[in-house]
């Protein structure tokens, strides 16, 4: 497993193109939304938090693709089946690989787009990280599953956010909740952080059972 | 009391022969079929391959010749039949790690040097000294000088050398090629059929396909023809010449 996260971390340190581009396409898409919202809708919660959920999904939708484009050339998913790794250990390692790199973005992006949007920080945003790690974790552990799915099929690109983006609709509507609620400076974690805590204990251990069927031709 | 030694030791003798054979069978085939969105594409394969033999599987295009060795090398389960290799099922974590594959495409990260594929495999198979053994991998391959270009700018036949470093790199016991010579330089087809033969002096079992049976009768021991997913043919003991092949692969193949 450590080595599958190795290589990944190698290969973006080569080529520079995930994070990058991910990086990249979060800010865009929040640029146009402040481009296109008033100050006063910027400044209301749900706004900020619908939109820094957007920012997120699309972009990691365009990681989890890109590390699946990385696999498939020179067919190396079919060279990592080969070794003797179980293939449960193989999801675990892209989907950890999947979390870092989502991480890593949107611990630059979510400072970025609350100074963009104008929301003060203050106390009740220390739970920020959190709920955004726990949006990640499920987002990974699906978006591993599907690409895993898609790798095999001939129009993966298509095929890939056609699977990922109506199974996330859950994960999404719990995620942009309670981010609301913690802008707004509410209590957060009630009904819709269990959810978003069950999304991800649900898409892991899937990931993790199903892996090995995924994956056979 | 010496009789009763005796027959112990019979029986242990026994024991001993049955289990030296069973270890000997490296692959056991019996009656398998793949089916590919309900299209046969291999029909009643049964066959058993013993320790030390270079098997060669010829036929022409379409024939299933891929799909053996895919399941072969648990890239492929089968539709139904009994496949083991070393006793044990082909998807077995233990038996992937005696099994080394080379196929149509090298399966290295163009964005990573040699050396660092080499290394990502070798950790995947937990290789004992793994610098050691990659730096004397890829002389073997004649790559040492280009150990830290990234495979994106090899050419077909140096990718493909590295591609043989990488299957060869665990020393496994069954080593699986699929074409291996095809769009080879002459230096690259050489090198290939050194570690082939180097193989075979090492008591490791061999299977590959080909098109080219003069070139790789020198290296097998047995032949096989797949004809529209059957063995059409088998060899005996010894292997026909070249002359006889060709008689035979166009009767069966007809």
């Amino acid at each position: 497993m450590w080595a599958i996260l190795w290589k990944d971390l190698l290969l973006e340190l080569r080529t520079k193109e995930r994070v990058s581009s991910l990086f990249v396409l979060a800010l865009l898409i929040i640029l146009v939304f402040v481009f296109a919202l008033t100050p006063e809708q910027l400044k209301q919660p749900a706004f900020g938090s619908a939109l820094l959920w957007v920012a997120l999904v699309f972009a990691g939708m365009l990681g989890i693709q890109r590390a699946l484009i990385l696999e498939q050339e020179r067919n190396c998913f079919t060279g990592l089946l080969l070794c003797p790794i179980d293939p449960g250990q193989v999801f675990f390692a892209k989907f950890l690989s999947n979390v870092f790199f989502l991480t890593v973005v949107e611990a630059v992006v979510a400072p970025l787009t609350l100074a963009l949007l104008g929301l003060p920080f203050s106390v009740s945003l220390l739970g920020l990280p959190l709920v955004l790690l726990c949006g990640i974790v499920g987002f990974s552990a699906l978006g591993t599953l599907c690409a895993a799915i898609a790798v095999r099929t001939r129009a993966r690109e298509i095929i890939l956010p056609l699977m990922l983006l109506p199974l996330l609709v859950p994960l999404f509507i719990a995620a942009v909740h309670v981010t609301g609620a913690l802008l707004a400076g509410e209590v957060w974690t009630g009904t819709w952080f269990r959810v978003l805590v069950a999304f991800d204990v649900i898409f892991v251990v899937i990931g993790w059972l199903t892996f090995g069927f995924v994956v056979q031709e | 009391m010496t009789q009763q030694t005796q027959r112990t030791q019979q029986a242990q003798q026994t024991q001993e022969t049955q289990q030296t054979k069973m270890n000997t069978w490296v692959v056991e085939a019996h009656n398998l079929h793949k089916t590919f969105a309900w299209t046969p594409v291999l029909s009643d394969i049964s066959f058993r391959i013993a320790s030390a033999e270079v098997v060669g599987i010829f036929g022409p295009n379409g024939a299933g010749k891929t799909t053996l060795l895919r399941l072969l090398a648990a890239l492929l389960t089968p539709t139904s039949g009994r496949l083991t290799l070393f006793g044990s099922a082909s998807s077995e974590l233990a038996v992937r790690r005696k099994v080394g594959f080379l196929g149509h495409e090298s399966y290295l990260y163009p964005d990573l040097t040699p050396e660092e594929n080499l290394t990502f495999y070798g950790k995947a198979y937990r290789v004992p000294d793994l610098k050691g053994r990659i730096a004397q991998q890829l002389e073997h391959v004649g790559l040492q000088d280009w150990r830290t270009m990234p495979v994106r700018y090899f050419s077909r036949g140096m990718e493909q050398r590295l591609s043989l470093a990488r299957a060869l790199l665990h020393a496994p016991d069954l080593f699986l090629l699929d074409e291996p010579d095809t769009g080879l330089d002459p230096r690259a087809v050489s090198i290939l059929h050194a570690s082939l033969a180097e193989a075979k002096e090492q008591a490791k079992t061999v299977m590959l396909t080909s098109h080219d049976f003069e070139r790789t009768r020198e290296l097998c021991t047995r032949a096989l023809i797949l004809h529209r997913g059957r063995i059409a043919w088998q060899s005996e003991a010894t292997l026909p010449s070249p002359q006889e092949f060709v008689e035979l692969y166009t009767a069966c193949t007809r």
